[in-house]
């Protein structure tokens, strides 16, 4: 019987594949270091001027979100040394990143975030509220009390959950690309990860992946120079994480992520070009973790407050945007009205804080559900034991703090 | 020279937990300088959880090495080291991480030598926290003691206490074969009086010799890892009323201690399993059959009762959380079940 298998029509016969020789040894380390697109510069003055070209009112909602953020996450943090919430992660100095990729890309794109992307979920709609009521894990959390403080999800802005283990997010969204390119769909998968992430394995599968089976993928890759403690002299050698796409054949773009207009104008291009030749892309945001890794780091063990001074003085996101839009009159900056955003936001955090301890905890019923799709009957005579054990010892558990009681 | 943190009075010493694993490595680090310790954050960050605190300053990073983050490769790596003749104590930040390089634990480390008839050899140590410590959610808390029992080819410890910390780690770097060594986060600020042979460099606990916590007449609790703890809890407040717990430390989980689980039952006819991971396939079910293959199964008076972790991913509000893992009461419970 004769098998027959569709080979590739790209003969390897010896004659056909192309090459070419050198009669020296002369190896390669290092290609030409690849530039970081830029379009303000650090005093907010336009250098690149064709790219002005953010309409005034996302300008003014980007910075205003941003401000949102750095007030938020300034509060959270604190609340967690105040033992409100039990962990945090920041996002100071990266929120130019996050605040405005997602503005660039279009509500159907999946995002697929580590974890510092609170400016792709609060961009799209994600409220204060749902932040701290997850943070707490009261009934209101929309991960019914599940997850760890900052690992949200959405299904209803297309945000994939945030999960622990690092980089895994990344060939999920090679995968998912993928199935956007065959279905004919305008839709890419946008993920996050930061450089640290980058050394996993999984990156090195995902990209390789995306690149040969043509997955509709944005790569976004935040440099923000330290993994924990870790600085990337001592994570990778060679051109930063842009320098490797190229050798998996993926475009590749690095960016000043602290330039918001540059943050903006080269996701937008990204996505057009992964749309029309339905190839994956790569961007490289070079950017800087202001603060710690999260509320179980102490930063200054490992880094000078000189170097982080520098970088908050010298490179902020907000204040070179912010001068950006004073210089070319696209805001009326004055004391009393910035102060008046931020107290706001302040006092909105602490009302959501406050409100959010005062809810309950969430149900029972919860403990048992979604671990598979119906409740199986181990788990169902597990759940009345359970509530047999409570009934017999109920002065002996907060119950009436359980959302349903018993 | 080694820290001891309070001298008590002659004789003793109180130590934490992680402390007597510090000790313990410092030791094996200066005894043999093939042994190394990598991992991500256990130079200069003095490790995730402090447990390397002040080995970098005192070995250097040619013997303490700050990884790049990849499980996969820094597990690849030390599984090759450890072939040619280095000895890798890997730390992983926490067993949930390691399931990143669970191919080289299983496919290579575990394998290895038998698949070379002897030839290669994978002395090593995998360690790190495993189980739950408190609100770290799903991907934080799983216990993993079950999944590496079940693997020919490693050998699995789990300390409880200073003791069992020191004389079972050092064991472990000493032991030619694949060792996977089953830490609690819970347990590192626990502190114990140590009698001063434990501090001892070459203080060593036999590999596959479980230890009775308390000797007993009614019932037998085997268990290991931080559940000694609410065992003993149980077990007192049970002697309170007149019944009389035998409380078995694991220490071993692979090679198992068959041999004192099944003299204890044919003392005290009745069996209770502590654990905090998931029942099915867990240590308590493997206890279980080996009663049921032996003849100290007809010493029973009850069917052996299991207390294990319920059948979910751990959820992270606290009050899931702690519906979601054994208590004492909950071992007092089971006592009194398998009394009844």
């Amino acid at each position: 019987m004769k098998h027959f298998m569709r080979f590739s029509k790209i003969s390897k016969a010896f004659k056909e594949v192309p090459s070419q020789y050198v009669y020296q040894i002369n190896p390669i380390q290092n290609f030409e270091q690849i530039k970081q697109f830029r379009v303000i510069d650090l005093e907010g003055n336009l250098i690149a001027k064709e790219y002005n070209n953010i309409p005034k009112e996302t300008l003014n909602q980007i910075f205003d979100l941003m401000l949102t953020i750095e007030e938020m996450d300034n509060i959270l943090y604190m609340s967690q040394r105040q033992g409100k919430i039990s962990f945090y992660m920041t996002s100071f100095g990266e929120t130019a990143t996050t605040v405005g990729t997602t503005a660039a890309l279009q509500p159907q794109d999946f995002i697929f975030p580590q974890y510092r992307e609170q400016g792709s979920f609060m961009w799209r709609g994600f409220t204060i509220e749902q932040i701290v009521n997850q943070c707490i894990g009261n009934h209101l959390d929309g991960g019914k009390g599940r997850q760890m403080p900052v690992h949200y999800g959405s299904k209803d802005l297309n945000i994939v959950t945030v999960s622990s283990p690092l980089t895994t997010q990344v060939p999920q969204a090679s995968g998912a690309g993928y199935g956007f390119r065959v279905n004919g769909e305008n839709k890419i998968a946008a993920t996050w990860f930061g450089e640290g992430a980058a050394s996993e394995g999984d990156f090195h599968s995902a990209m390789n992946f995306a690149q040969t089976l043509k997955c509709q993928t944005l790569f976004l890759c935040r440099n923000n120079h330290y993994a924990i403690s870790t600085p990337t002299d001592d994570q990778f050698k060679g051109d930063t994480i842009a320098g490797k796409a190229p050798a998996y054949g993926m475009r590749t773009l690095k960016i000043d992520g602290n330039d918001l207009l540059a943050v903006y104008n080269g996701v937008k291009y990204a996505r057009e070009e992964i749309i029309k030749n339905k190839e994956p892309f790569f961007i490289e945001f070079i950017t800087y973790r202001i603060g710690d890794h999260s509320t179980s780091d102490h930063s200054v063990l490992y880094r000078s407050q000189e170097e982080i001074d520098s970088w908050k003085s010298g490179n902020n996101p907000i204040n070179r945007l912010g001068l950006f839009l004073k210089k070319q009159g696209l805001r009326q900056f004055n004391d009393e009205h910035d102060n008046q955003i931020r107290k706001d936001v302040k006092n909105r955090v602490i009302a959501a804080l406050k409100h959010g301890s005062e809810q309950q905890s969430p149900s029972i019923h919860d403990l048992f559900t979604d671990v598979y799709d119906e409740v199986l009957p181990h788990l169902q005579d597990q759940y009345t034991q359970l509530r047999e054990h409570l009934t017999k010892y109920k002065d002996q558990y907060p119950i009436n703090k359980f959302k349903g009681g018993l | 020279m080694l820290r001891i943190v309070h001298k008590l009075r002659s004789g003793f010493a109180k130590m934490t937990v992680r402390e007597a694993i510090n000790s313990a490595m410092a030791q094996e680090i200066e005894r043999d300088p093939n042994v190394f310790l990598i991992g991500e954050e256990v130079g200069q960050y003095q490790g995730a959880y402090k447990v390397s605190k002040g080995l970098y300053d005192r070995f250097g990073k040619s013997r303490i090495w700050d990884t790049p983050i990849t499980e996969a490769g820094f597990t690849g790596l030390s599984v090759g080291a450890s072939m040619y003749g280095l000895k890798p104590i890997v730390e992983f930040m926490t067993f949930n991480f390691a399931m990143q390089a669970i191919d080289h634990v299983i496919n290579s480390a575990a394998k290895l030598h038998y698949m070379s008839a002897g030839g290669l050899k994978t002395s090593i140590v995998f360690r790190g926290i495993n189980g739950a410590a408190a609100s770290v959610a799903a991907q934080h808390s799983q216990c993993f003691a079950a999944w590496y029992s079940q693997v020919p080819g490693l050998i699995v410890l789990s300390p409880y206490d200073c003791e069992d910390a020191r004389g079972l780690l050092k064991a472990a770097v000493r032991d030619p074969n694949p060792v996977v060594f089953l830490e609690n986060e819970i347990m590192y600020n626990e502190a114990f009086e140590v009698p001063d042979n434990v501090m001892d460099k070459d203080y060593l606990i036999p590999i596959g010799k479980a230890k009775i916590m308390k000797e007993g007449k009614d019932v037998t609790i085997v268990t290991f890892s931080k559940m000694v703890k609410f065992s003993m809890l149980a077990a007192a407040e049970l002697e309170r009323e007149g019944i009389s717990c035998e409380v078995i430390n694991l220490r071993t989980l692979k090679p198992l201690d068959r041999n004192t689980i099944l003299e204890s039952i044919k003392k005290t006819h009745r069996v209770v399993t502590v654990e905090e991971g998931w029942g099915q396939c867990g240590i308590g079910a493997e206890i279980c059959s080996i009663i049921n293959e032996s003849n100290a199964f007809f010493h029973l008076d009850a069917p052996v009762v299991r207390v294990t972790g319920a059948d979910i991913p751990t959820p992270y509000a606290f009050n899931l959380e702690e519906l979601s893992f054994p208590k004492a009461h909950n071992i007092v419970e089971a006592v009194k079940l398998v009394l009844k």
